[in-house]
């Protein structure tokens, strides 16, 4: 799950971290007015999606007066915004966050994250500021700082000073960088974060330390715990049909091809598209029905693919462990017959009950071909599907 | 033989009395595991199904003699689980649950030094040794005893693999899934290090996926330590990066974990990796002859 930035900046003030006064504006007229109660200029206006590299797509900009600031977000709102990340389809700008501007003398990155080579929390930093980690991690691999967090003890002030040093940070703003650094891993094991990055963390003219960007990726599994985090979830910036999988615990993600799939287990799941792959077709999907799976589910999972316009013919496969292929065959032949199925579809079932299922599918008197195996399952589905474009 | 468990090992369920806890403990008896009984906190003295009921993991072992513990206890209360079975003293604890809190994991581990339960999970399928003693959510008529190690980070790929190799009469000495996400208990190289000393396993089959480099490092130890053939298939070769594929550990990061640069590495430490997912036992039979 993510967040927009003026959130992110809302939760790092609360465990302390100094961040830009701001404001989130809905309307021109209402930045106009909260740049006025920030005090003096300049600002900064920018765009709230959930997207990076705002900035070169003209979502971030700077405002010398609060008029100017109204008609920078009369521009921005409601604009389709493009960015390297939101691909040509771009998104649309409903909000911005209006910022008092800062003098900036010096960008640094800081990140947090669990690595899974040593199962613990670890703080990278580097004096790279405003760059990406991956393309400094590549190009200038000794300028990246790494200080791994002991579970027991949590993140100590002698690392906070290592990572201050090794930046460069001198006088006061070593005692400074270690606070952030201390707020920052508070801020990360409070709210079960996955991945938090501050990029850049600026030091001002005025010897100051300020979270300029901040980027929350928060762990999935524990938000059950985080009810205030979760509210924060902006639908709008979702695929409409991934949100509708997630609400009957489906994994679906939308890709770009014309062969839908339907698989338990996300392993199987990434292998099937692979196999349709390497027989020359193209998946529309990736979409893991889970171990658990009831006769509703599939049907509701057939019907997300379906509103695909651009899917042409289904896969089922199943292996099935847990879930049972007789429960799976029903719930095919279900919502073959509910959305008047008209592509082709391919059925592979192996597993649990695989025999009652497979009799439920030829019973059924549909148009369902039958695979054993998964290359022949693959095989004849891009067949089918390359048969009726032609 | 074989590696982690075998005829002799005496298994109780954690989260007996929840109904997928009950399940595959009554399927893992059928398949002529040594289920000896479970925990449920606050059931203790009851029984279900013949399975005696205990309130803690360390009463379940002092009474039945477990040496193995299975979890199907739910997320929030499944980390809490691992580690009163580690305090309990077993030899190896399967933790099935899916979706257990990262965080809560990073703890786990850091309970776990030191002490000698090994953790396989969490979110796997468990560990079968066909014929003699299935633990977790595996069918187990698929299987077929013999002399293939397989480990895997998924649960129905290793199935899949499963199943190419009974169809083509391999049986298997050991078949494990590590699980899906970042931080768990086993990887990859654990597993083969266990299967180059077990004199029972000839050959081994590794299913691993995008993101991290467990696949890398354990193909770094077969090229350096092992003596016995071994062949691999990498899911996730179309995914886009970034996207998240169910799996938590699956996740592409920063041009490190992709598919093509993990069947690079495997290539180059002489692993047979399957161009695709259906030909993981054909791409065994290239480099070994049962």
């Amino acid at each position: 799950m993510n967040i927009h930035e003026y959130q992110a900046k809302a939760i790092l003030r609360k465990f302390g971290v100094p961040v830009p006064d701001g404001h989130v504006c809905y309307n021109s007229a209402g930045a106009r007015e909260w740049a006025k109660r920030l005090g003096d200029g300049p600002w900064v206006v920018k765009a709230q999606i959930h997207a990076g590299g705002r900035g070169k797509g003209g979502g971030v900009k700077l405002a010398h007066s609060p008029d100017e600031v109204r008609n920078i977000s009369r521009e921005m709102l409601g604009m389709i915004l493009r960015t390297h990340q939101t691909g040509a389809a771009g998104k649309l700008v409903t909000r911005v966050l209006v910022e008092k501007g800062c003098n900036i003398a010096n960008e640094l990155y800081v990140s947090l994250l669990v690595d899974r080579a040593t199962s613990k929390v670890t703080v990278m930093a580097s004096t790279e500021g405003g760059m990406d980690i991956e393309e400094v991690a590549a190009k200038t691999p000794e300028k990246i700082f790494i200080e791994t967090v002991d579970p027991l003890i949590g993140l100590t002030a002698f690392q906070c000073r290592n990572i201050a040093f090794s930046l460069g940070l001198t006088g006061k703003l070593v005692g400074k960088a270690t606070a952030v650094l201390e707020g920052l891993y508070t801020t990360f094991m409070a709210c079960d974060c996955s991945m938090l990055e501050i990029n850049p963390l600026v030091v001002t003219a005025e010897n100051n330390l300020l979270a300029l960007d901040a980027k929350f990726g928060f762990d999935d599994n524990a938000m059950f715990r985080h009810p205030k985090i979760a509210d924060m979830r902006d639908y709008d910036e979702e695929d409409p049909k991934e949100i509708e999988a997630s609400q009957f615990e489906l994994s679906y993600i939308s890709l770009s091809g014309n062969i839908g799939c339907l698989v338990n287990g996300a392993g199987l799941a990434m292998a099937t598209m692979d196999i349709i792959k390497h027989y020359g077709g193209d998946p529309a999907n990736f979409l893991d029905v889970g171990g658990g799976a009831t006769i509703e589910r599939v049907t509701e999972a057939f019907k997300i693919i379906l509103s695909d316009k651009n899917v042409r013919g289904i896969l089922v496969n199943i292996f099935g462990g847990i879930m049972k292929c007789d429960i799976i065959a029903t719930g095919v032949v279900t919502a073959a017959r509910q959305v008047s199925l008209s592509v082709p579809l391919v059925v592979r079932l192996e597993g649990t009950n695989v025999d009652r299922g497979k009799e439920i599918l030829a019973e059924s008197g549909l148009n369902i071909v039958a695979a054993d195996g998964m290359a022949d399952a693959a095989q004849k589905i891009v067949q089918a599907v390359k048969g009726a474009n032609q | 033989m074989s590696i982690l468990i075998d005829k002799n090992t005496r298994v109780i369920t954690q989260g007996i009395t929840g109904a997928t806890g009950l399940f595959h403990a009554q399927g893992a008896r059928d398949y002529g595991t040594r289920m000896v009984g479970g925990v449920t906190p606050g059931k203790g003295g009851t029984y279900i199904d013949g399975f005696p009921v205990f309130d803690t993991v360390k009463e379940a072992v002092e009474k039945t003699g477990a040496t193995a513990s299975v979890i199907y206890v739910p997320p929030p209360f499944a980390a809490d689980s691992i580690m009163e079975a580690v305090d309990a003293g077993v030899d190896m604890v399967c933790c099935i649950t899916e979706g257990i809190p990262v965080l809560d994991m990073v703890k786990v581990k850091h309970f776990m030094i030191g002490k000698k339960t090994r953790l396989v999970g969490p979110n796997c399928p468990g560990v079968i040794t066909p014929g003699e003693c299935k633990i977790g959510i595996m069918p187990g008529y698929i299987h077929k005893p013999g002399r293939i190690g397989v480990v895997s980070r998924s649960g129905t790929l290793t199935y899949e693999a499963v199943w190419q190799l009974t169809c083509l009469g391999m049986g298997q000495s050991t078949c494990v899934g590590i699980g899906g996400d970042p931080v768990n208990g086993t990887n990859h190289l654990d597993v083969m290090r266990l299967f180059e000393e077990d004199p029972n396993t000839d050959a081994i089959i590794m299913i691993g996926e995008i993101g991290g480099n467990s696949e890398e490092e354990a193909a770094r130890f077969v090229k350096e330590n092992m003596t016995k053939p071994v062949a691999a298939y990498i899911a996730g070769r179309t995914a886009p990066p970034g996207k998240r594929m169910g799996h938590a550990g699956a996740i592409i990061s920063g041009g490190k974990g992709t598919a093509a640069e993990k069947v690079a590495i495997l290539e180059e430490c002489g692993i047979s990796v399957a161009a695709s997912p259906a030909e993981m036992a054909q791409a065994l039979m290239k480099v070994y002859k049962p």
